[in-house]
């Protein structure tokens, strides 16, 4: 009666029906809005999210939420919606299985800085990196699918480090069903920059250029048309490092990404590193009083700008990465289609430190996230201190 | 014998036939490659939204659609939402679910609700204010029914009280408020009309909204022929009460799907009955008990009859009301006002056409017949102001 191969689909349904057993949940949460405990349960915080100090975060947390929560019978207006707020978002945010369902580990992404296969070709070194670019159904929210295009099967691309004067290769190869380029920011030779040529389905293409100058850029195709081709997912981070590098600190890559899953130039889910609410039911582990430097882009469509705002601490801004000296001392930044910056800050106090878009549309869209601040953790724990060289 | 088989095997043939392609169709699907390479067709309706207390809100889901549909997130003003299903997550076609949200809605604004399917594909609907939906209890029950009877039975039967007034009538002007009738009837059917091609745009897709009302006009209008048809063969005519009564169906049918639309949008918040849309209900329907005398004003009917007539008429209303407020129905609102559309259009056919006519009158459209029905259609336009 039904011989019918796997579909499209059929996969779709697979990946949603994890999200069924979700709305069980929600009841027991509505029996006991105010338990602080069960909406830290329900919003899956004290998981082990990898970073390791989930007993602290359940603590942490709990106490935060007993403080919000007035002792009165009857709540108000705005303690229902300040109660629900802790937790709803959060459940909305648990992924079947602990992370996406298309395999993509948006924990694995913030610290993964990817050298290339480093060669020495006389005086120059020259780092390679293998990109193909596929189309590919990938999970931006709890349950929710989008049909993007990506550079080796994710969204974002690998994130490219190299020190400033080095060479990079990239062996380009369309394996999607649409033309694609890599466009580079950054100072190179134009036939270098990935408008021209625009490379076919099935075609290849090297692009070679040295890295310069050192600061925080992005790569992205550059095929029209333009919008379409970079919010279904084909961008990521290219970190140029200066000579000597940067002091050691915990470091990690926040990119700012939305997704039109409707497809009306309008995003229905917001993120950091595309998988919406994720750091907030895993928080980011981080060391009280560490160095902590983030490297923040901005890969948002259809909106004109997206912002980062830290709760309970200040930050230095480094725009673009490109001078030593900070250009701003500040807790909100915001940042246009295309920008960048390098954030540097220390997090004074143990606990949870919210952080997400200021807007507060994309905020409750999926943008949003903690820090989550442990005493005396070792460099390697958590968001490892990287160190250059 | 013989020729029994034949017509049974002929009669029967091509529904076989059409099983054997069913079947191997199903078996076989030649159309399968067009299906892996289509995008999924989905689709939701919220058909109903009720806010039944502080920080709750609850959204009836239908799935119309040709494919079963997973709502993997719950989007409240631009923002994700906690929520609970009252079953799994995937909707097979037709399917209905209840989604409870717990939600700090605020009083006096407006809300929007989305369903995000697996997909990415969203369906959304608007609350333009929102409001408390009242508890369905006795107290309910009781002012709907107070308010059906102020605004549907009383008035039908205070406008039944022109009777012995159009009794006393020549010919010529009992025909002048016979076109008068029809007027309001014209005007009522047209209201309907409109009314039935709005709440059906709110019907799923699958149970096709403008082919039910289609349904329901061209029933309503081929039963009471029928009906009228088998009487007038075993009677000697027409009969004028027959007549009226069938105004009073068509008008209890009309009524009873703006009943079922009041007590919904009532519950649904989206209405506020005040006492000045009560008074213009009430105005309105009792031209709708001239209506129903003016064909038998030439007869003595009972009492009884009369108001057996503005029940019929009437009481519809108070019914609607209740199952409206109770749980309301796209699907079903369209096909009672359908129905009430096609009942009026064959009685105000029939006034036109059999009474009009058989008045000795070698013409239908005099001036003053059709200064009636102008008239009629100006009352009915008039009255309706105050329900606006």
């Amino acid at each position: 009666m039904d011989p019918e191969p796997m579909s499209r689909r059929d996969w779709l349904k697979l990946g949603a029906t994890g999200v069924a057993g979700l709305s069980g949940a929600a009841v027991l949460r509505m029996a006991g809005r105010s338990e602080a405990a069960d909406a830290m349960e329900a919003a899956g915080v004290g998981q082990d999210a990898g970073y390791g100090g989930a007993d602290t975060v359940d603590a942490g947390l709990a106490e935060d939420r007993a403080r919000a929560t007035p002792p009165s019978e009857v709540p108000t207006q705005a303690d229902v919606r300040h109660s629900l707020e802790g937790t709803s978002q959060a459940r909305m945010g648990v992924y079947e299985g602990g992370k996406p369902g298309d395999g993509f580990d948006p924990r694995q992404y913030l610290t993964e800085f990817d050298g290339g296969e480093v060669v020495q070709e006389g005086e120059t070194t020259v780092h390679e990196y293998d990109f193909v670019a596929l189309d590919r159904e990938i999970e931006v929210a709890p349950g929710v699918w989008f049909p993007a295009w990506t550079y080796n099967g994710r969204v974002p691309g690998p994130t490219i480090r190299v020190p400033e004067g080095d060479v990079i290769r990239v062996n380009f190869q369309n394996a999607g069903s649409h033309p694609h380029t890599i466009h580079f920011h950054g100072i190179h030779a134009p036939e270098m920059d990935g408008v021209f040529p625009v490379v076919d389905p099935g075609e290849k293409f090297v692009y070679e250029f040295e890295a310069r100058p050192a600061g925080l850029h992005m790569y992205h195709c550059h095929a029209v048309p333009l919008k379409r081709h970079i919010h279904k997912g084909l961008y990521g981070t290219f970190i140029v490092d200066p000579p000597g590098g940067r002091e050691p600190a915990r470091e990690m890559v926040m990119l700012m990404n939305g997704f039109d899953t409707n497809f009306d130039a309008d995003n229905e889910v917001y993120a950091v590193n595309t998988a919406a609410f994720f750091y907030q039911s895993n928080p980011i582990t981080v060391g009280v009083g560490d160095p902590i430097r983030v490297y923040l882009l901005n890969l948002t469509e259809f909106d004109f700008v997206n912002s980062f705002h830290l709760h309970a601490a200040m930050f230095d801004v480094y725009r673009t990465g490109t001078k030593p000296e900070p250009d701003e001392f500040t807790d909100t930044i915001l940042m246009c289609q295309g920008e960048r910056h390098i954030l540097e800050f220390e997090l004074e106090n143990p606990g949870l430190h919210m952080f997400h878009a200021h807007q507060s549309e994309f905020a409750e869209l999926g943008w949003m996230g903690f820090f989550d601040a442990v005493p005396e953790l070792a460099a390697d724990e958590g968001v490892p201190v990287y160190r250059y060289g | 014998m013989n020729d029994t088989v034949r017509r049974w095997t002929f009669g029967l043939l091509p529904l076989l036939l059409l099983g054997v392609m069913i079947t191997l169709f199903v078996r076989f699907e030649p159309m399968g490659f067009m299906e892996d390479t289509s995008p999924p067709v989905q689709e939701l309706t919220i058909d109903r939204i009720t806010f039944p207390g502080e920080g709750t809100v609850e959204l009836h889901v239908v799935n119309g659609g040709p494919e079963p549909v997973t709502v993997a997130q719950v989007m409240v003003d631009e923002a994700y939402w906690e929520h609970s299903i009252d079953g799994p997550r995937t909707i097979d076609r037709l399917g209905e679910r209840t989604i409870t949200i717990p939600y700090g809605w605020v009083a006096g604004e407006p809300h929007e609700f989305t369903l995000v399917a697996s997909t990415g594909v969203t369906f959304s609907r608007e609350v333009p204010v929102a409001a408390p939906t009242p508890e369905v209890n006795a107290q309910f029950l009781g002012a709907f029914a107070l308010l059906g009877v102020y605004a549907g039975v009383v008035p039908v039967l205070i406008g039944l009280l022109w009777f012995p007034y159009l009794r006393d009538l020549s010919r010529r002007w009992l025909n002048f408020f016979l076109s008068l009738t029809v007027g309001l009837l014209l005007y009522l059917a047209v209201d309907g009309l409109v009314e039935a091609f709005e709440v059906a745009e709110m019907v799923p897709g699958a149970y096709q909204g403008v082919g039910l009302l289609a349904l329901g006009v061209l029933g309503a209008v081929l039963a009471l022929r029928a009906a009228g048809a088998a009487q007038e063969s075993s009677d000697r005519g027409p009969s004028n009460l027959r007549l009226a009564y069938m105004i009073a169906l068509g008008i209890g049918l009309h009524n009873l799907g703006e009943g079922l639309a009041i007590g919904a949008a009532y519950t649904a918040g989206e209405l506020a009955l005040g006492s000045f849309l009560v008074i213009g209900f009430a105005a309105h329907n009792t031209t709708e008990g001239l209506a129903i005398v003016a064909p038998v004003a030439d007869d003595r009917p009972s009492l009884w009859h009369l108001a057996a007539m503005g029940a019929v008429a009437g009481l519809p209303t108070v019914a609607g009301t209740w199952i409206g407020g109770f749980s309301y129905s796209p699907v079903a609102t369209t096909l009672f006002l359908a129905l009430g559309v096609g009942a009026i259009l064959q009685v105000a056919w029939e006034i036109g056409t059999s009474t009009l006519r058989s008045a000795d009158q070698k013409v239908l459209v005099t001036p003053l017949n059709a200064a009636g029905l102008g008239l009629g259609l100006l009352v009915m336009y008039g009255t309706a102001i105050f329900m606006a």
